[in-house]
């Protein structure tokens, strides 16, 4: 420690002050012209934090647990009795996805229908909020020898979550559909139209761009589209919901209360390049059953 | 060399002197990294921004030796690096709202609890005005307004609550001081 005389120091104090609002300053121009600086940072602080923020979240999320349960105890037999409905209902819907599965087999076979390849995917605990008041994403703890890559796809148990945006040694930062920055190619599934899905930073990111002859309908599904090449088709998204006249769209996903995401890898699944389908155009041998997205 | 060979009767005030100089900063600290975690609630992302602005506001009020500015720079900065904002911008808002803190706390810290709070009820919107234009301005996009009015507004409705824990901290951290 250097000794000051006292005025020094003083004036030194008072220097401090524009010196670090300067130097804040100088950190804003510098994130924004190197933006790969700023993400490296971001990501050793997130990785130096994966491990507390592990330790930290899992009793907390056996609290919430333990406390939903504590919850169900008491609508336990109406539960039960809407579940047996349920499933007396959906034993009938099971027997005609079976029989359609079938169906669906022999016509592929029929057409010489290319399968899409197995996506593999790696699930991930959701450990941190890393958004802020400004934008949407959320921190996943993976393991030391990952290997989740950027732009790879995260859904959760119901639909599209987001995608890899910046991946650390032990920690992936997923930037959610609802951020303002996220844009997503969509097909509407009744009218296979075209659009874009654009955050908002709200609950619910706002379509773009659909055709004018065939605008979305209320309720109407929303699932990827395979234009761009940067997601597999027909993943899905959530439902069309109009407020006030501009469509929206509702996440399947439950993006505020995200807790096991599945990150895929879809690399393998993409569009092989044009000299590249000579050699892939032989059909699946027969009895293959595709992987259903 | 001399100071290392003082006997360890003089270590554990020393210690203990530390701790208390340490706790506001350290606290905040871990109050950002606690309020990152998933808790499931919708107006999550809000909390951070108010509890950092709470404590700031708090510590430079009533004890700013505890929070200078290289410390606050140091929040906003880690604050920054935590979410998904441009770098830098957090460290700017927090020492605005730390150095209007100081500029007034002669005549505020003598102030009834209220008067405290309509300060922090005038400063809280300002610093997130400002967050919001910096935003805007480095990220070249119109944001919605309204989380940041809503973290402003949950800043200055949860004040009050955190003012009561940090106030009997406060107290706890200047009762025992030695000397």
């Amino acid at each position: 420690m250097i000794r000051l005389s006292i005025p020094a120091r003083q004036a030194l104090g008072r220097l401090a002050l524009p010196l670090l609002f300067a130097g804040a300053f100088a950190l804003l121009l510098l994130g924004k012209a190197d933006a790969l600086l700023a993400e490296r940072a971001r990501v050793a602080i997130a990785d130096a934090l994966a491990p507390l923020y592990g330790l930290v979240s899992h009793p907390l999320a056996r609290v919430r647990a333990d406390l939903a349960e504590m919850a169900h105890l008491f609508s336990l037999a109406s539960e039960n009795a809407a579940l047996r409905e349920e499933n007396a209902h959906l034993r009938q819907w099971q027997s005609v996805a079976l029989a359609l599965e079938a169906e669906n087999k022999t016509l592929r076979a029929n057409l010489h229908w290319i399968p899409d390849p197995d996506a593999a995917y790696v699930t991930a605990r959701v450990v941190a909020d890393a958004g802020g008041v400004y934008a949407r994403a959320v921190l996943v703890a993976v393991g030391s020898h990952h290997a989740i890559e950027k732009g790879q796809i995260a859904l959760d148990d119901q639909g599209l979550v987001g995608r890899v945006t910046e991946i650390g040694a032990r920690s992936a930062r997923i930037l959610l559909i609802t951020d303002i920055n996220s844009r997503i190619p969509v097909t509407l599934e009744r009218s296979r139209a075209r659009a874009i899905l654009a955050g908002t930073n709200g609950e619910m990111p706002r379509l773009l761009f659909w055709p004018q002859e065939t605008p979305p309908e209320e309720g109407e599904p929303v699932v990827t589209s395979a234009e761009a090449n940067a997601f597999p088709a027909g993943l899905p998204i959530g439902t069309v919901h109009y407020v006030g006249a501009s469509p929206m769209v509702v996440p399947a996903a439950h993006l505020t209360r995200l807790d096991i995401v599945r990150v895929f890898d879809t690399k393998r699944a993409s569009v092989a390049p044009p000299e590249a389908t000579a050699r892939v155009s032989r059909p699946a041998p027969p009895g293959v059953v595709p992987h259903e997205w | 060399m001399a100071r290392r060979a003082a006997s360890l009767h003089d270590l554990w005030p020393r210690l203990d002197a530390l701790a208390r100089a340490a706790f506001p900063a350290t606290a905040t600290l871990l109050g950002a990294i606690l309020l990152a975690l998933p808790q499931g609630l919708a107006g999550q992302s809000a909390l951070s921004p108010a509890w950092l602005f709470a404590a700031v506001f708090f510590w430079s009020l009533y004890r700013p030796a505890a929070l200078p500015p290289l410390v606050i720079f140091a929040l906003g900065l880690f604050a920054d690096l935590q979410g998904g904002g441009p770098i830098g911008l957090d460290a700017i808002v927090l020492l605005a709202l730390g150095a209007a803190t100081r500029r007034w706390r002669r005549g505020l810290a003598q102030q009834s609890f209220l008067l405290t709070w309509l300060a922090f009820a005038a400063l809280a919107p300002s610093g997130m005005a400002l967050s919001y234009a910096l935003t805007a301005l480095f990220t070249l996009t119109i944001l919605p307004p309204i989380p940041a009015v809503a973290a402003a507004a949950l800043a200055i409705g949860l004040y009050p609550l955190l003012a009561l824990f940090l106030i009997r901290v406060h107290r706890g951290l200047a009762h025992g001081a030695p000397g």
